[in-house]
């Protein structure tokens, strides 16, 4: 047995591999960065740099990266839509068959190819592309990819929760709305009522 | 927290048949497909994940379908693709299979789609070159991606396969259609029967998952589901039933057998139809038709196809 297993909790109910991740877990130091209120502010902030940033007389829609980058983008989309009083489209889209490491081992990560929905036309639009974490910039370059291959925005906006330091390709967020500093080795994971129960970010 | 020590969720380099996969497996292919279905449908047709690598079509039988498909689909994975058929080559001169596809190889392909008159070609070129392997028929075994596609359209349609009742009606002696269509469809809950007249049954079917039937009317009021075979007149020999006019009456789907079957009853045919003899006109073209959507979902299907072989490749790349 691990030393460490007691970390889990001490019961012993299932088997110790997986007692085993949850100790390692535990064992790293986990940071909470951002809470509940603090993301709901930063949201909120975004929303409004975008409306003071945006012409009044152009279309607006978000569209979220798969998977967390959809979650925040139909949250803007509805602040938006409540500030401006009038409808903001909010897509998702699937990057998969854009990343540039199809052909690189992934293991465990290897990515699942699943859809894009986009139920706009996204010729003409301010389009802000929503992800959750900017960190290397490979994402965005292939959001941008996928985008393009489905029409022609009038304008492309970059908003993204959380803006890391690392990166590897020259692209910026036109919107950020924390700056980590976590180092590259470090995991910055970006959890939702949605998706995780629980609305914060945290440094592995 | 990630866990490294998990397998990739699809680790096979070759797509050989459906009935070494789990269902697990086909049903991530199948969910797979669906991503790969919206590419054939917006104004750029095409994206990018094979883009350099090269497939070759290597067809030693006819295939108007099939080969263009996946044609198509490696296409609009944008990677290169090269048509060989056995009239136009070399194999005409004598050269063998293996001796073909280390030619090809050694040109640096990456994926041969390979469809063959004897049955385990496709499992013996696996093992014999380092391309990725994808059966797009051999002899009487297996055409995987064909059943991928009926499964794909009919669990499109009614959500899942558990439950429902299949019928696969005609030549199922000669069909590696009915093979793989049993292989999937049961792997995925679906009970299936064949039917058709004895001397078209497969020589064992007792150790095969299915019921038998030697009539269709005593089942056509009980599928969810009729796959319709072709009669594969350059593959039968001998006299397997007296007369087309015979074996239509007992084994076609007609408007007259149609008016018993269930309302909502999915009309399946691999192509191409033998108009007015396995199926008539008004049945192929009427509203319980998906035989265009087979076609249509085809598309998706060796897209995916394509994509999880070329993944699982780069999966066993040493770096």
């Amino acid at each position: 047995m691990p030393r460490n297993v007691a970390l889990t909790g001490g019961t012993c109910y299932t088997c110790g591999l997986i007692q085993i991740d949850l100790a390692e877990s535990v064992l790293q130091i986990m940071k909470v960065i951002l809470d509940s209120k603090e993301i709901e502010s930063i949201v909120e902030a975004l929303a409004d740099q975008i409306i003071s940033d945006v012409p009044a007389d152009l279309d607006v829609a978000t569209i979220g990266v798969r998977s967390r980058g959809e979650i925040l983008a139909q949250r803007l989309s509805s602040l938006l839509a409540s500030k401006l009083g009038r409808d903001v489209p909010c897509g998702t889209l699937d990057i998969t068959l854009y990343r540039d490491d199809l052909n690189a081992p992934q293991g465990a990560d290897q990515p699942q190819v699943r859809t894009t929905e986009i139920g706009f036309d996204i010729d003409g639009k301010i389009i802000i592309l929503v992800d959750d974490v900017l960190h290397t910039g490979r994402s965005t370059r292939a959001a941008m990819d996928a985008l393009i291959d489905l029409g022609r925005p009038m304008v492309l906006k970059l908003a993204v929760l959380v803006d890391r330091l690392g990166r590897e390709l020259p692209i910026q967020a036109d919107y950020a709305g924390y700056k980590s500093d976590a180092a590259a080795d470090k995991l910055v994971q970006v959890n939702f009522v949605e998706s995780d129960g629980k609305d914060q970010v945290v440094v592995e | 927290m990630k866990r490294k020590s998990r397998q990739s969720k699809w680790d096979r380099k070759h797509l050989l048949g459906l009935r070494d996969l789990s269902a697990e497996e086909i049903t991530y292919i199948l969910d797979t497909a669906v991503g790969f279905e919206q590419v054939s449908t917006r104004s750029v047709k095409k994206a990018p994940p094979l883009r350099g690598k090269v497939v070759v079509n290597l067809f030693f039988e006819d295939s108007t379908r099939t080969r263009n498909s996946f044609a198509l689909a490696a296409n609009r994975l944008s990677a290169d693709i090269i048509e060989f058929t056995k009239k136009s080559s070399s194999v005409s001169k004598g050269e063998t299979l293996l001796d073909t596809a280390r030619n090809l190889e050694a040109m640096g392909i990456d994926i041969v789609v390979v469809r063959h008159g004897a049955g385990g070609a496709p499992r013996f070129l696996s093992r014999n070159i380092k391309a990725c392997v994808v059966n797009a028929g051999d002899g009487y075994c297996e055409h995987p991606t064909q059943g991928l596609l009926d499964l794909y359209t009919i669990r499109k349609i009614r959500g899942s396969l558990k439950g429902l009742k299949i019928a696969i009606v005609g030549d199922v002696a000669h069909s590696r259609v009915a093979r793989s269509d049993m292989w999937g469809m049961t792997k995925l809950g679906a009970e299936v029967t064949f039917v058709g007249p004895p001397t078209l049954m497969p020589g064992k079917v007792d150790g095969l998952p299915v019921k038998v039937s030697s009539c269709l009317d005593d089942i056509i009021d009980k599928v969810d589901v009729i796959n319709m075979l072709r009669i594969q007149f350059e593959r039968l020999g001998g006299n397997p039933f007296p007369s087309i006019r015979e074996y239509s009456h007992y084994f076609g789907l007609t408007v007259d057998r149609m008016k018993r079957a269930k309302p909502d009853i999915l009309v399946m045919h691999p192509g191409p139809i033998n108009r007015g003899l396995e199926i008539e006109s008004e049945v192929a073209d009427g509203p319980n038709s998906v035989i265009l959507d087979q076609v249509t979902n085809g598309l998706a299907v060796r897209m995916a196809v394509l994509f999880l072989v070329n993944q699982a490749a780069a999966e066993k790349t040493e770096h």
